[in-house]
């Protein structure tokens, strides 16, 4: 047996020590949602489930919830079709414009949120769009399309473009061929940009600030005014629920990229 | 093909490029063009102030996710592949949780009632319960956590790259591990440590949500100066000045490190 040296465990005790400060925030809610006390205590002094049905309960909260779905599912329905057709035609296409073309999708993850955030609600306020669902939907479309170009453009790369061309000899037009032999193939990656789509809009939050208000204000605008207020423990509850779907998703989408290899 | 991209490219176009240059055109243009709005930026100073500190925090929010992210990057590489699942996902576990989420777990954590202050006073190691929240300390405290996997990310991946052998070769030429370290497997990782110190580096500069829950309104960031210019005061041209001056800041930062590393390598890790 090999002696381990000092070093060694001083990085092992270390690495433990991070792991825990990066994993204690998200074990601690659970248990304080659970908890009978108005106000945080550790561990709590009985089981209660009285916040979330203090969630369910409150119209104002089941609104937000209606808001913050519709809102994530429309942003797929939207956003996943653009960017499949994006990213198909940047990884097929010879182009040089399509270079320029790819780090404009990439735009939203590079321009800090805030920017695009008041940019988007000084263009709204123009037009009308501020507190409007088809508003909240299309700013959303936009950040999540990012997500969606970069999950198909990974599944293009191990797809050999030949076999489309096979199809097309064979008779079939483009779209058809598409259809039928591409898409099967990069369905997985498809999918994980699509849930990735949805988790970032049912996470967004700053842009939902500025440009969302009356009754289409999304769950994370609520939280974020119920946060500056008072700490509510119905807080709690909600962000594990929200953290457990998130989960789900995430697991969904990665189920989904092992399969495809 | 265009056609392909085109609605994907209007959504961008009408949604980010129209909005940004909407916010360029109003900080130059007020009944005629003005420069008074940039005057202010960079003579008054509640905005040099708020610009210091937001660079003030991205350096240290950096320096701190370098030095907790490289020992768990640098472990993960270094341990049987099922291990260092487990620590990647342990690593990105958060990231896939709200940003509102972790804010509030660090509000129930940090505050003067909080499990930690409560933990301490149990400990007998504290009387009095710390300030650790609503100030600069648990904004950074808030945002290192929010932004480790940016940083743990890029490490492993270049780390991955370095071939085992070269460390192998240092040690059989008579190094000792912590030479080959510092000579062969830190110069390699160079590369990693620069895509990840700017991704942390340039997302700070942007923060929000964290400094408005946990700075307790005296850590003014860059972000709040700006929504405070739309949201209370209506000085829009002051916000959009603000706004790209911030926005300038970001892209120097991307165009310079893009000499070194590609922009892929950066941003090809989220």
């Amino acid at each position: 047996m090999t002696r381990i040296s000092p070093a060694r465990i001083a990085l092992y005790v270390i690495s433990a020590l991070v792991l825990i400060y990066l994993i204690l925030p998200v074990l601690i809610i659970a248990p304080i949602s659970f908890s009978s006390a108005r106000f945080l205590t550790f561990p709590p002094p009985s089981f209660s489930l009285r916040w979330y049905q203090q969630y369910f309960a409150n119209p104002a909260w089941m609104q937000a919830t209606r808001v913050t779905l519709t809102v994530a599912l429309f942003t797929v329905v939207i956003a996943t079709p653009c960017g499949v057709a994006a990213a198909y035609a940047i990884s097929q296409s010879k182009l040089r414009i399509m270079r320029v073309i790819h780090m404009a999708l990439l735009l939203p993850l590079v321009v800090p949120i805030i920017i695009t955030a008041v940019g988007i609600f000084f263009v709204y306020a123009k037009v009308g769009l501020v507190a409007t669902l088809p508003g909240l939907v299309l700013a959303n479309v936009m950040l999540g399309l990012p997500y969606v170009v970069i999950s198909v453009l990974a599944g293009m790369q191990s797809f050999d473009p030949a076999q489309e061309m096979v199809a097309r000899s064979l008779g079939m037009n483009r779209l058809r061929s598409f259809f039928a032999v591409t898409l099967p193939q990069i369905k997985s990656s498809v999918v994980a940009g699509g849930i990735f789509a949805f988790i970032s809009a049912m996470d967004e939050t700053i842009v939902a600030l500025f440009i969302s208000g009356g009754q289409y204000q999304p769950l994370t605008k609520r939280m974020f005014t119920a946060l500056r207020d008072e700490i509510d423990p119905t807080i709690a509850a909600i962000s594990t629920l929200m953290t457990a779907a998130s989960f789900m998703l995430v697991l969904a989408a990665s189920a989904r990229q092992k399969r495809s290899g | 093909m265009l056609a392909l991209v085109s609605p994907a490219l209007l959504v961008i176009l009408l949604l980010i490029v129209l909005p940004v240059g909407w916010l360029a055109w109003q900080s130059i243009y007020h009944d005629g063009f003005t420069l008074e709005n940039y005057r202010r930026v960079f003579t008054e100073d509640i905005y040099w102030r708020s610009f210091a500190l937001t660079f003030e925090i991205s350096v240290a929010v950096t320096i701190i996710a370098l030095l907790l992210g490289y020992p768990v990057a640098y472990l993960a590489n270094s341990v049987p592949k099922g291990w260092s699942i487990l620590i990647l996902s342990l690593v990105v576990l958060p990231f896939w949780t709200s940003v509102l989420v972790r804010a509030y777990a660090w509000l129930a954590l940090l505050q003067r009632t909080g499990v930690i202050n409560q933990l301490l006073r149990y400990l007998d190691v504290i009387s009095e319960p710390l300030a650790l929240v609503h100030n600069t300390f648990g904004t950074v405290v808030a945002t290192v956590h929010i932004l480790l996997p940016f940083m743990v990310l890029p490490l492993y991946a270049t780390m991955q790259k370095i071939p085992g052998d070269l460390m192998q070769a240092g040690a059989s030429l008579g190094a000792s591990p912590s030479l080959t370290f510092v000579r062969v497997f830190l110069p390699l990782s160079l590369p990693g440590v620069l895509a990840g110190c700017t991704m942390v580096f340039v997302l700070c500069l942007g923060f929000y949500i964290t400094p408005e829950l946990l700075g307790g309104g005296r850590t003014v960031m860059v972000s709040m100066l700006v929504s405070r210019n739309v949201e209370l005061y209506n000085q829009f041209g002051a916000a959009s000045a603000v706004a790209v001056a911030l926005l300038l800041s970001v892209l120097v930062i991307f165009f310079a490190v893009s000499r070194f590393i590609s922009l892929d390598r950066i941003l090809g890790q989220k």
